[in-house]
């Protein structure tokens, strides 16, 4: 059989690809995640249950950050998105940075949140 | 995996249906942003209670506590990001069919059936959760036309739940499968895809725990 360039570079590039994925973490990584999952959940809750934590300043920037952790341990070892190829990434933190700009964009014109330049008064 | 991508091949070397799913998380992550943001921007403008995270009085008189039960929701995230770990290992199970199982260990990890099976009856127990907040709202007085409240918490939660629902309907269709010829390696770009929607529909709810439930 002759040999077919287009169809060996396009079979390198499958083999290549198949590779990529098949680096996926195993049990012992997953149940640690899942652990912090649960963890980061927990401290949620109970701060929540905190009155002068849920008074202070704190609470609503650390439950955001904690859930953004959250939000990432998912999308990076559960989705696979830290393993997988950089278009997957593309394809999913394009549209959820142009949905999080809309977001923040809402909240400002609808008066939901406030930016303060300048001295407080 | 190789044999399925071989036949959906795409001119970047990787699977057409992975990267279309992908695009279609992209798409779904604007659509439950909208929700969320409508959300946010009705939150604190209903002028009748009930109300999320405030006692109410009715004109009447009658006393309202807070409406939302933190203690049930936390159970049911805990049960929703359990499955996403149960998910996880069946897609595992069904890329590693071949290696061999030499321990109860290996056995038990490498039973897809059992995967699929406990992530389908996690998410239906999450829809249940669900169904048992969603009921006891509307005793108390909360229903999608009642307030701002009521109309873009039982959208935004609503349409989320449709989503596990669609989750656990496809989560089936791949168990019937494994019963009737098995799941194998070959099938593992198949198992991949419900995944990924799968584990989306957790991280959506993460962001709606903390959005909707948690921030007073």
């Amino acid at each position: 059989m002759a040999h077919d360039p287009i169809h060996s570079d396009s079979a390198s590039t499958v083999d290549h690809a198949h590779v990529e994925e098949t680096h996926h973490p195993g049990w012992s990584i997953y149940w640690k995640v899942a652990l912090i999952l649960t963890i980061i959940t927990v401290m949620e809750v109970w701060g929540y249950y905190v009155p002068s934590f849920v008074a202070s300043r704190a609470f609503v920037p650390l439950l955001l950050v904690m859930s953004a952790v959250k939000f990432a341990i998912v999308v990076s070892f559960y989705m696979h998105l830290k393993y997988d190829h950089k278009l997957f990434r593309a394809l999913f933190t394009g549209p959820l940075f142009i949905a999080a700009s809309t977001l923040i964009a809402l909240l400002f014109l609808f008066g939901q949140l406030v930016a303060r330049f300048g001295p407080a008064r | 995996m190789s044999a399925p991508t071989a036949g959906h091949y795409t001119t970047t070397g990787l699977d057409s249906r992975k990267i279309a799913i992908w695009a279609f998380i992209g798409s779904e992550c604007m659509l439950f942003v909208s929700l969320i943001s409508t959300y946010l921007i009705y939150k604190g403008r209903s002028v009748v209670g009930p109300y999320p995270h405030e006692v109410w009085v009715s004109p009447s008189g009658e006393h309202f506590k807070p409406i939302l039960n933190i203690p049930v929701t936390s159970a049911s995230t805990f049960v929703l990001l359990m499955s996403s770990l149960f998910m996880v290992l069946a897609l595992a199970a069904v890329q590693n069919k071949d290696l061999p199982k030499r321990t109860r260990g290996d056995r038990i990890l490498g039973s897809s059936k059992l995967w699929l099976w406990a992530t389908a009856i996690a998410g239906t127990t999450f829809l249940g959760f669900q169904a048992f907040e969603f009921t006891s709202f509307v005793h108390e007085g909360l229903t999608i036309r009642t307030n701002l409240f009521g109309s873009s918490f039982f959208t935004l939660t609503g349409f989320h739940g449709a989503h596990v629902t669609a989750g656990v309907i496809w989560l089936l269709t791949l168990l019937a499968i494994d019963y009737r010829r098995g799941l194998g390696p070959k099938d593992s770009i198949n198992v991949d895809i419900a995944a990924l929607y799968w584990h989306f529909v957790d991280v959506v709810w993460i962001a709606i725990f903390t959005l909707v439930y948690l921030i007073k």
